[in-house]
């Protein structure tokens, strides 16, 4: 089949590849440029692991077509510390709050997450679970998860942080 | 609901470690940090030269003969290297090993002959990529001749059902009797018995990561390196059985993450399928099951279990007997997961009083997928039928649930209790558990407030139920069920070393899915050394250097790591007094030790450091003691405490050794017009004895009461008459998500356990073994009124929609 040249933004940098046009975002991003953070778990849109931040919006890039994203910007779990190394308030939050097992849904999850306080610094409980009612989580029960957003708005909120 | 009184109320934790100074702290795990910067590393991370990918053409027939296979387009398409069927595979390949004597069950990888379910791997393509190989899938043509299929697994018990295995002369693979103690007299001596039938389905794990498998082969060293998402006794050992390599050809890697498991990552078909590959084409073969894969073919089903029982009770609702009958749906092949039927044989009364008791295990094959083991080994499905009865006895004799309880449950002085199968329960205080779950969910308040809403016509529940978590995987209940495997020893080991520098390092031998054995061992190493636990190490050593393991099974790696890590650090501390002793000039019991420092007795400026012992132990062999081993190291193995024996002539034995103990409150409301249920509330009270890290403590118990979610409520691999399956993807088999999820409020409770290192306990199970039974009482609680039932797991809104209609059609 024949290739087509990618050119994606991804976590700052232009990372380019030759990849078939059927080739999805994920197996893009975890094959073609090796960031492996984000995870496959179903391939049909329906738990969640691989989502990964287009343009700032929550999307699983199961659904997407590497080509289809040509220029734009992709954010994914490797994206979220500081270039120091130092983690977001919520890589802090999942992790003091153990809001997650076997580590595997945790990086779709925490995209989820960040979309949501870019857009709602604020959030209510409900507006939580609505956020990551598109995540499947198997280990947790996702009361820590929430715990851990909730927990991470707080403290962004009282540090005047973005997060 | 939430009740307003309630909602406010944060979970709850007593400190029940005083004298410990890492045990029991509320610590950030070793483990989370890579997770959440992504850089976990999982089996499809593992990326190696010229590595090859495998797609599966699968059986869309639950029972056909095999014509006739035709690959010729399939090896014409591009980027394919192989096609392999199970012709050849047979010609190869050794059959795997099943859990009980089968002797004609012949179960290869890749079907032979014939096709027994719905997934069943038929060949394997082996391309240059994925995308590829799933092109060339679509170009094989096999000619099946489709078959009658037995789908109901009572009707597979009849003379003339079709045959899963015609070599085995019948599909029933598993029947045995035992009886324990007096049970005929019991029940002559009973006033009252009653009899019910409870069936749990057919669901199971299912982890966000699918299982999968890179194999590489080393003709140079006759090694097969396996990376994989595994969770699996005797892994090595039985993928070196069908391979016809000897063990220690093969190397696992344990440092690769596994993506979740709950029991079902066994992986044996998969790896010796890729092992296969790999010898035979010489690269490195990638086998990662896509979900639809995963979910037909894969190690994806759990037990599947019909229960008819029988208690003998007296007029108090105090239970004398009983009389249980499991029969579980294996699929088509009995693989180890016939032995679940095993398992709850060490706690198969419960937390409750029994004197005698009998059991029937029936395992039969149908044309279904095959099971694997799910957490807890078949104990959730026995203990939601053992609570579903104790319910019954109270609504039978009018007697509040709280009651039946009190009046049955094992009493905190009567410990260590032996119960009629021959197992102790080492500890607990049933009693003040249960007071404290209903404590925290303020039951009296709860049954106002459910009167209230019954009042306004709300269809409103409570559920009330306790579970027993047996621990430590002594597993002599194979033997039980057959007498062939002569298995007694269930090891786990650690070694501990202390570098030249003082630099700690722990290796355990096994993988890890997500339990958090790295925080285990090195907070209990930090405790008996008095080191930080963050300058602790843990490595996973691959199985050709790993010790004698059996792994995370079992709720065990507390009670069994963690006793071996705490037994290696004290004869590592006592070889350091040694040498600081000899150094000195002094007598051993002379040293005092404390925060890295050997100091003589009453002379607190004669010392000797943690780092300069280290260096005498490693380079300066001139202060160390006469004919002590230089180095310092510990290699310690630990047997599960009471283990190492055969039933006795009453068939009795003790099976697991540490039990722990929960109590669950539900709270649901039903939708009269769908009949959806939505969960309230959610408490529990847990005693996993001494708790060596609060957080990953919470989040099991936690997160196994999510899995109970949905064993209650909505998952089943759903099979039609003519079995084909209906669930094979996340849109039918629904995972709860945070939707479905309840808040859960949890308390703690500590009986230490007098059998390990710290009186910890298993915690990685209770969660799961509890919440389905109390959600299923509750939801029956709230149709109480309307004089109907469901005693079929799970509850999905159509079936209770139907038994509304019923129950409204019939008045």
């Amino acid at each position: 089949m024949k290739e087509t040249e990618v050119s994606i933004i991804v976590n700052g940098r232009r990372r380019s590849a030759r990849v078939p046009p059927r080739m999805t975002l994920i197996d893009c991003l975890r094959d073609a440029f090796g960031l492996c953070g984000s995870h496959i778990g179903c391939e049909q849109g329906a738990c969640g692991a691989c989502t990964v931040l287009l343009d700032g919006e929550a999307v699983r890039a199961c659904l997407i077509f590497a080509v289809q994203v040509e220029g734009q910007e992709v954010t994914t779990v490797e994206g979220l510390a500081a270039d120091d190394g130092t983690l977001s308030p919520l890589q802090e939050a999942f992790w003091n709050h153990h809001a997650l097992q076997c580590g595997y849904c945790t990086s779709g999850m925490l995209m989820a997450a960040t979309a949501l306080l870019a857009e709602n610094p604020r959030p209510s409980e409900d507006d939580i679970r609505a956020a990551i009612d598109g995540n499947l989580c198997r280990c947790t029960g996702y009361q820590q998860i929430v715990e851990a957003i909730a927990d991470a708005a707080e403290q962004a909120g009282r540090e005047g942080e973005h997060v | 609901m939430p009740l307003s009184k309630l909602a406010g109320k944060a979970s709850m934790s007593e400190n029940q470690a005083p004298n410990y100074r890492y045990v029991g702290r509320r610590r950030r795990t070793q483990e989370d940090g890579r997770f959440v910067t992504g850089r976990g590393r999982f089996v499809q991370d593992v990326q190696l030269p010229a590595m090859l990918h495998v797609a599966l053409v699968q059986s869309p027939y639950p029972r056909a003969k095999l014509v006739d296979i035709d690959v010729e387009k399939a090896l014409t398409s591009p980027g394919i290297v192989a096609v392999v069927t199970g012709d050849e595979l047979a010609e190869h390949v050794s059959p795997l090993l099943q859990g009980i004597d089968a002797p004609g069950v012949r179960s290869l990888p890749l079907a032979h002959g014939m096709v027994r379910y719905v997934g069943e791997w038929v060949a394997v393509v082996v391309a240059e990529s994925r995308y590829r190989a799933e092109d060339a899938v679509e170009l094989i043509e096999v000619d099946y001749e489709e078959l009658p299929a037995v789908v109901d697994p009572e009707m597979a018990m009849a003379h003339d059902a079709p045959l899963v295995h015609p070599t085995h002369g019948s599909n029933v693979f598993l029947q045995k009797n035992f009886s324990w103690g007096p049970v005929a007299e019991d029940f002559a001596a009973a006033p009252h018995q009653l009899t019910y039938r409870v069936r749990w389905g057919r669901s199971s794990g299912v982890p966000i990561e699918t299982f999968g498998v890179v194999a590489r082969w080393q003709e140079s060293q006759g090694i097969l390196d396996i990376w994989a998402s595994i969770q699996m006794p005797q892994y090595q050992e039985q993928v070196a059985s069908a391979l016809r390599l000897p063990m220690n050809a093969i190397r696992i890697h344990n440092d690769v993450d596994v993506g979740g498991s709950f029991g079902t990552k066994r992986g044996i078909k998969q790896t010796v399928m890729a092992g296969y590959l790999a010898r035979k084409l010489g690269s490195p073969i990638r086998l990662i099951e896509d979900r639809l894969e995963y979910m037909s073919g894969g190690d994806a089903h759990g037990p599947d279990r019909i229960f008819d029982i029988t208690l003998a009770y007296d007029g108090d609702g105090v239970v004398s007997s009983m009389k249980m009958r499991a029969l579980d749906d294996l699929g088509a092949y009995p693989s180890r997961a016939v032995q679940q039927l095993g398992k709850p044989m060490t706690a198969l009364c419960g937390p409750y009083r029994l004197g005698s008791m009998a059991y029937e295990a029936i395992a039969v094959a149908t044309n279904k997928t095959a099971q694997v083991p799910v957490r807890g080994f078949g104990q959730a499905p026995t203990n939601y039928a053992l609570e579903n009865g104790i319910d019954r006895i109270a609504r039978h004799l009018d007697l509040d649930r709280r009651e039946i309880r009190r009046r049955n449950l094992i009493r905190h002085d009567e410990f260590p209790w032996k119960i009629p199968s021959g197992s102790n329960y080492d500890s607990g205080d049933y009693d003040a558990v249960l007071e404290k779950a209903l404590d925290l969910a303020d039951w009296g308040e709860l049954m106002r407030w459910q009167a209230a809403q019954r009042e306004e016509g709300r269809l409103v529940g409570v559920g009330l139920a306790t579970c027993l978590e047996p621990g430590g995987g002594n597993n002599i209940y194979e033997h039980m069920l057959n007498e062939k495997i002569q298995v007694t020893g269930f090891l786990e080991s650690v070694l501990l070393k202390v570098d030249g520098q003082g630099g700690v390092t722990v290796a355990i031998s096994t993988h890890t899915a997500g339990q958090g054995h790295q925080t285990l061992v090195a907070t209990i190493a930090g405790e008996e050394l008095e080191r930080d636990p963050d300058s602790i190490r843990v490595v996973h050593s691959d199985s050709l250097q790993a010790l004698p393991n059996r792994g995370p099974v079992a709720s065990r790696m507390a009670i069994m790591a963690g006793t071996a890590t705490a037994n290696a650090a004290k004869r590592l501390k006592a070889r350091m007094v040694q040498i600081a002793a000899h150094d000195l000039g002094v007598a051993v019991a002379d040293i005092e030790y404390a925060d890295g420092e050997f100091s003589v007795h009453h002379e607190p400026s004669r010392k000797l450091g943690w780092n300069e012992i280290a260096f005498i132990a490693h380079r300066q062999l001139h202060r160390m003691p006469p004919d002590m081993e230089p180095g310092l190291q510990v290699l310690q193995v630990e047997s599960v405490p009471g283990g190492g024996k055969l039933p006795d002539e009453k068939g009795e034995v003790q099976i697991y050794p540490c039990y722990s103990f929960q109590a669950h409150v539900s709270v649901v409301e039903i939708d009269r017009t769908t009949g959806s249920v939505r969960l309230c509330d959610h408490v529990v009270a847990h005693d996993c004895g001494t708790v060596i890290n609060p957080q990953i403590v919470r989040g099991m118990i936690i997160g196994g009461i999510g899995h109970g979610v949905g064993a209650a409520l909505y998952e089943k691999f759903d099979y039609d008459a003519e079995g084909q399956l209906l669930t094979g993807t996340l849109f039918e088999y629904n995972l709860p998500s945070v939707r479905e999820m309840p808040p859960v409020r949890d308390i703690e409770h500590c009986t230490p356990s007098p059998l390990t290192s710290h009186g910890q306990k298993g915690s990685g199970e209770g969660g799961y073994l509890g919440a389905p039974a109390a959600i299923a009482t509750a939801v029956n609680d709230a149709l109480a009124p309307l004089g109907i039932s469901i005693d079929e797991l799970p509850m999905r809104p159509g079936a209770i929609e139907a038994v509304l209609h019923a129950a409204k059609a019939a008045t």
